[in-house]
């Protein structure tokens, strides 16, 4: 079909490379074994075009966990499909937390996305599907 | 020095006034700030202020003032708000409406203006932000551009002994730093310690995102009594430091949780958060929890302002068409799947889609993947399901047939459709571009109501 697919239709299920490791990888989350949820927030919001992302420790003890498995790549390779550019880390040990940018990931910005979650906001509870 | 009690009477335009309310009332604080102007509302108030010149400003206004006027009157609490939006003089005057209405004795309403740049960025032609194009590349549709003023346009307001100050566009936290600035007596260059004023005001300007709203998880992240969440005051200290709490008795939780997720939240680098007043550094802040629902927050600190100022344009970009129908029981996924199919075959055919082919869409499953697309979790099977069709359109003409085409699959599509809805909106999209302080003159009135 002529029509340039949004992100996230599902004309689009099969096609972004590395989305099927993704895939199985949040499918062991899902199914077994504890998730960042258990030991983490997190909140989304919007500036322009961009989304950021903070994780949170609900024990700063678990930060070292958090920032071991978050890194800038493997939060770009969860939301493949959905973020198109890249991400950037800030790591705040001192706060237990580690945050995103995600470049290019709220199509076109909030004002004029098609998206239902034009902001954003919903990005937040994605990533704390991620298998510890 | 006694600390200077601020408080968040609004975090956005339709906030809840009873947590305003209850702060003007028991709050004991000095001032009282309303933050409700998002990116796109000073154009959309342009629109309204376009049809009459009496519009324009936040059509909650007088609800507001109505309800916290008497208590901050009586308690010598300043209320600082933008939500003057595109009409700050008409607003001033409204709010002399609502003294009057109420009785007031008297009412001093200092009104800001001058963050209207319309004019020099069209002489100019501006490069916009995050864009090849620059603003002549909206030319005609184009509807307003406002710079954020800093805290010095409020300065005089704030030595003018006013009970309220109506602003436009102004960057956020700056209706927080202006009022610490006055009080305390800090430099326009005290970049330290506006630092920490722009912590506070980032803090509080998302009102109860800070303390315990937008937080909750059941079973992992639990809330008490969010139907009657307290909204935030911070004491703030000569030297910038400032306890963030709320009002005893009131719903929600302030820790080192909900103040980090409000700390970071839509800031890009903690270490160069660039604002009006101040380019501060958030890197080392630090938290510490005194006491039930009472942080410490220090350690915020800045560098030099920008140069320039940063303003955003409102232009007219299209319409979206959008229409929804509802699956639910077994097979609801796969009825689903079969009417976005078949939304897909029209859209895509010469003669069927009535000049709707080719547009740019989403077309979705609302309980599959209509938030995170079709990696994130759109393998779970869901009991119902939503299509969603989505189309950017030229003409309100296009859009309409959209949500037509929507309601069509009533008769038309698969079984056990239902709940349909249709709606157009006008696009009105945000853009940014910098402009020169010395293009940017703000300027105060004084108000006054006196039977």
């Amino acid at each position: 079909m002529s029509m340039s697919e949004a992100p996230g239709s599902p004309q689009q299920a099969r096609a972004p490379s590395g989305g099927s490791a993704v895939h199985q990888m949040t499918r062991v989350g899902v199914g077994s074994g504890r998730t960042l949820r258990d030991i983490a927030l997190a909140r989304s919001g919007d500036k322009g075009n961009r989304a950021t992302l903070s994780v949170i420790a609900l024990n700063p003890a678990d930060y070292p966990t958090l920032e071991r498995l978050l890194t800038a790549e493997r939060v770009q390779a969860h939301f493949a499909g959905v973020v198109h550019g890249t991400v950037q880390r800030h790591t705040l040990p001192h706060l237990g937390a580690v945050h995103f940018v995600m470049f290019d990931a709220l199509g076109g910005g909030v004002t004029r996305s098609l998206a239902l979650d034009a902001h954003g906001k919903t990005l937040s509870a994605a990533v704390l599907d991620l298998p510890l | 020095m006694t600390p200077y009690r601020i408080g968040s009477g609004a975090g956005y335009a339709g906030d809840r006034i009873d947590p305003a309310l209850d702060l003007a009332e028991r709050g004991e604080l000095d001032a009282l700030v309303f933050e409700c102007l998002a990116e796109r509302t000073i154009a959309l108030a342009q629109l309204r202020r376009a049809s009459d010149p009496q519009a324009g400003y936040d059509p909650m206004l007088q609800a507001r003032m109505r309800a916290v006027l008497p208590a901050c009157v009586r308690n010598g609490v300043t209320v600082i708000t933008n939500m003057g939006a595109a009409n700050p003089m008409a607003a001033g005057q409204a709010v002399l409406d609502v003294a009057r209405e109420l009785g007031l004795s008297r009412l001093r309403v200092a009104v800001v203006t001058g963050d209207d740049v319309l004019p020099w960025m069209l002489a100019n032609d501006a490069p916009l932000m995050d864009s090849p194009d620059t603003v002549r590349s909206l030319d005609g549709r184009l509807i307003s551009a406002n710079a954020y003023l800093g805290a010095d346009a409020l300065l005089p307001a704030l030595q003018a002994d006013v009970n309220v100050i109506i602003t436009g566009r102004v960057a956020d936290p700056s209706l927080f730093v202006a009022p610490l600035m006055a009080h305390f007596g800090w430099a326009a260059d005290d970049w330290h310690r506006l630092g920490q004023g722009l912590l506070v005001g980032h803090l509080l300007e998302c009102a109860a995102q800070v303390s315990g709203g937008y937080l909750a998880d059941p079973g992992h992240v639990d809330v008490p009594d969010l139907h009657r969440v307290g909204f935030p005051l911070a004491e703030v200290s000569a030297d910038g430091s400032a306890v963030v709490t709320k009002l005893p008795g009131t719903g929600g939780r302030v820790d080192r949780l909900s103040c980090t997720a409000q700390l970071l939240y839509e800031v890009e680098d903690p270490a160069h958060y660039l604002q009006a007043d101040v380019v501060g550094d958030f890197s080392q802040v630090r938290f510490s929890e005194l006491a039930p629902d009472r942080v410490q927050a220090q350690g915020a600190s800045g560098h030099a302002r920008p140069e320039q100022l940063k303003a955003t344009l409102g232009y007219r970009d299209g319409f979206i068409g959008e229409g929804q129908i509802s699956y639910a029981g077994p097979g609801a996924r796969a009825r689903g799947e079969l009417a976005l199919s078949i939304l897909r075959q029209r859209l895509d055919d010469a003669t069927l889609s009535h000049g709707l082919r080719g547009l740019e869409h989403r077309a979705e499953l609302i309980g599959v993947n209509a938030m995170h697309g079709p990696q994130l979790g759109a393998d779970r099977e869901p009991y119902e399901v939503r299509v969603r069709l989505a189309v950017r359109c030229a003409t309100r003409a296009q859009a309409e047939a959209l949500g037509q085409e929507v309601e069509a699959l009533y008769l038309n599509g698969p079984a056990g459709g239902g709940g349909v809805t249709q709606s157009v909106r006008e696009v009105i999209a945000a853009a940014s571009a910098l402009v020169p302080r010395s293009a940017v003159h703000a300027r105060c009135d004084i108000l006054e109501w006196t039977p």
